[in-house]
């Protein structure tokens, strides 16, 4: 399956703010590290911000902070926000009058069962145990030998990667 | 229903089932399903429990306080059922977790993770190095359990038929 592009833009957004609950990031930030316009991200922000999953910090340097429950928080719930999975076309709905069809509604339903029970099951909080996990493995094989951040878990986060600790706003 | 321990952190602790357990389990799980199985758990006792013969694959987690001070009376917090089988739907030998339930008050207090790496570290020890359970797609809060302990969809389809 093929996510769009804000929600994967959101649950990066919220991987990165979730790592570390207590920083604010700006949304240029962010954008950065994912090659995403701030246009477009500050749009997706807002839409989390209203489902109560990040809260903006006002002022100077001022960013967004993880408000939601990392816990309990499905990517399922945040995909939803931006997409309707599973939503047929008119195409579809049309064909849906055939027997064939019904037939391949029936197989398309299945996958997406499959599909809404897993991203249902997956947390913020798994997520980022899958992040580290990804990172660790890929610090193994990686031949590149790249300089490891000093005193970092192996999550290194934006503002770590960028000198500052977690309660700084970013430059 | 049962009155239950709270859980402080560091005070659970896992063992192998006893017979005295049954009726509390068969309790837990009519808490939970809805449905009282007292002859499928009295079965599933005689099958994983200390009469098994080998190690033992049907764990339960209680208070150490309330272990300590009524063990005979202490209500279970979570149990888990477990067994490595081998060449079953072709698979090498890998450890099955069968059940898994915990009281509904003592969740989000780390019952069920510890019942969990409980049974992991007698799979290790008897040997496997992979554990697989099956859980029904609705059930979203198992599935989040054994998705936050790193557990992710196998190689292996669940497939069935209504029969006619």
């Amino acid at each position: 399956m093929k996510l769009q592009i804000s929600s994967r833009i959101a649950i990066f957004a919220l991987l990165e703010l979730a790592a570390c609950p207590e920083r604010q990031l700006a949304v240029a930030e962010i954008g950065e590290k994912y090659g995403v316009s701030s246009h477009h991200l500050a749009k997706v922000m807002q839409i989390l911000a209203r489902a109560g999953l990040v809260r903006s910090a006002r002022g100077v340097g001022g960013g967004y902070q993880f408000s939601g429950n990392a816990r309990r928080t499905t990517l399922l719930e945040v995909i939803q926000l931006f997409e309707d999975l599973g939503a047929g076309d008119a195409n579809s709905r049309l064909a849906e009058a055939t027997a064939e069809g019904r037939a391949l509604r029936e197989v398309v339903a299945e996958i997406d069962d499959v599909a809404s029970a897993t991203l249902g099951s997956i947390t913020i909080t798994t997520m980022l145990k899958l992040v580290d996990r990804s990172r660790t493995r890929g610090c193994r094989t990686s031949a590149s030998g790249r300089r490891k951040i000093a005193g970092s878990p192996a999550g290194a986060s934006i503002s770590a990667m960028r000198g500052h600790t977690d309660k700084s706003r970013p430059s | 229903m049962e009155a239950t321990t709270p859980v402080k952190a560091g005070t659970l602790a896992v063992r192998p089932v006893r017979a005295a357990d049954v009726p509390h389990i068969v309790a837990l799980d009519k808490r939970v399903t809805g449905l009282a199985k007292p002859d499928y758990w009295r079965e599933v006792y005689a099958r994983y429990g200390e009469n098994r013969g080998h190690e033992p694959s049907f764990l339960v987690a209680e208070s150490r306080a309330a272990d300590k001070s009524a063990p005979a009376r202490s209500p279970i917090l979570g149990f888990i059922v477990g067994e490595v089988r081998a060449w079953e739907f072709g698979s090498a030998p890998c450890g099955w977790v069968l059940a898994l339930s915990v009281e509904p008050r003592a969740r989000l207090h780390g019952v069920a993770r510890t019942l969990f790496e409980a049974l992991s570290a007698e799979f290790k020890a008897a040997g496997v190095d992979k554990m697989r359970t099956m859980v029904a797609r609705g059930n979203r809060l198992h599935l989040m359990f054994f998705r936050s302990e790193g557990m992710a969809a196998g190689p292996y389809l669940q497939l069935e038929k209504e029969l006619d």
